[in-house]
């Protein structure tokens, strides 16, 4: 059974304890549906059956996040054998994403064997495209050059771009470079700059999703859990009607509703990290060998009914089945 | 009577002045033997430099040893007074600081972990 951890949401006309309930029953394969601001939850199965019509998913994609290759302490000796279970749950998935997010510290260390390792590793993923935005570990020595020349062909500036699938913007940021001493992940003014003009020409009613390493709210800063310059950005985010923020970086889901904004976090398909404050510093958590994949997993993005709403589903390495209502 | 207490003063001051002198001396004879550079070393473990902040003297090898089980680095403020690679487990990194100063430092890969040296 997936383990969640929830933050506190805002309350804007949403159920929360609906929500909360709904959520709980994600790592089972349910699907929570906002409809005009009311939560329905579905059994997944059911849904990509076609069974509630006006829910048929119509574009679906992957976020996977945080493989770090390289690692091998104790937490997880074999982070690529965990990568490759993950690749072999989104493979099994009832509808085949139409592309896969990577958000980041794909190695442990920038080394070129690393990022050897996690391309042959990718190969076996069934997707048309994987699209990647770089964590902290990916820039380590050289300011991201290695990362940028493997997997940041055709982006802007220090890697960000754009894309459009199925009538969605996707926005890919990095928010790893250019760290100042005691701050958090940075955006940067050239940035924030391209964000505004890149949506400047968008309908309010597109559905946007950005996707970053670092958390894009504030999390837990004691732990670097958070972007210095994350609100500019969202600034520019203001006037449409859906926008989904998802991060990695913290190694645990974790959600936030704010207006039209849902934020989310994936877990890491390395090694869980404790959650804020509950341990002396954010890195590495061990747990027992049998608990291990509870703790690691992917997340499934489903837009449905015109692409105004979506259900977002993770799944822990450990969850079994994605449909729990027999037909 | 004034003689006394005349005197009194006058053999103080000189008796203060020896003194004052027999430091200044004893410190410079102190630099002049060369006294070995020191070392230092700070850990890094649980995303904190310990100890955070240290005072040494200038001349002094401070030594930054990773006890963590992810990377990180070492690097001034400035970004180029000093700065190391990426250093992983039980790697190391020195710097010997030779001008008095305070020195702050962080880590580039989270960049809350902060420290400070002072050289005197």
């Amino acid at each position: 059974m997936a383990k969640y951890i929830k933050e506190n949401m805002n309350e804007d006309g949403v159920d929360r304890r609906g929500f909360l309930e709904c959520m709980a029953w994600a790592g089972t394969g349910a699907l929570c549906v906002l409809q005009g601001g009311v939560l329905n939850s579905f059994a997944l199965g059911d849904v990509l059956r076609g069974k509630y019509g006006h829910v048929k998913g119509e574009l679906s994609f992957v976020q996977i996040s945080d493989s770090h290759i390289g690692f091998n302490k104790a937490a997880n000796p074999d982070v690529t054998a965990t990568l490759r279970e993950a690749i072999a749950k989104v493979n099994a998935l009832p509808t085949p994403p139409s592309f896969v997010l990577h958000t980041g510290d794909l190695t442990q260390l920038s080394k070129a064997e690393e990022f050897d390792t996690l391309a042959e590793s990718l190969k076996s993923l069934k997707t048309d495209q994987i699209y990647y935005v770089p964590g902290e570990h990916d820039v380590l020595n050289d300011n991201g050059e290695m990362f940028h020349e493997r997997f940041g062909k055709g982006t802007q500036g220090d890697g960000w771009y754009s894309f459009d699938q199925k009538g969605a913007h996707f926005i890919g940021l990095v928010n790893v470079l250019n760290l100042k001493a005691g701050g958090l992940g940075s955006l940067g003014p050239e940035q924030l700059e391209w964000i505004e003009k890149d949506v400047a020409h968008l309908k309010s009613s597109t559905p946007i999703v950005v996707f970053a390493h670092i958390p894009l709210w504030s999390v837990y800063p004691q732990w670097g859990w958070g972007t210095d310059d994350s609100e500019q950005a969202l600034s520019y985010l203001k006037r449409f009607g859906s926008v989904t923020v998802l991060n990695g970086h913290i190694h645990q889901t974790m959600q936030k509703v704010e207006g039209n904004i849902t934020f989310h976090t994936a877990m890491s398909t390395a090694f869980p990290q404790p959650a804020p404050g509950q341990a002396e510093g954010p890195g590495p958590m061990k747990v027992p060998s049998d608990k291990l994949r509870d703790l690691l997993g992917i997340t499934d993005v489903n837009f449905l009914q015109h692409r105004h709403t979506l259900g977002i589903i993770d799944s822990s390495l450990s969850a079994t089945g994605q449909e729990p209502s027999g037909d | 009577m004034t003689v006394t207490s005349r005197m009194f003063r006058i053999v103080m001051a000189l008796a203060l002045g020896c003194v004052f002198l027999a430091g200044i001396q004893k410190g410079l004879a102190a630099r002049a033997a060369g006294d070995a550079p020191s070392k230092i070393n700070i850990t890094i473990d649980n995303f904190s430099f310990t100890p955070s902040s240290v005072t040494v003297a200038a001349g002094t090898t401070v030594t930054w040893i990773n006890k963590d089980d992810v990377p990180h680095t070492v690097v001034s403020n400035d970004k180029t007074t000093f700065r190391s690679k990426a250093l992983d487990t039980d790697e190391q990194f020195s710097y010997t600081f030779t001008k008095p100063g305070t020195y702050d430092y962080f880590c580039s890969v989270h960049p809350r972990m902060t420290g400070e040296i002072v050289v005197k």
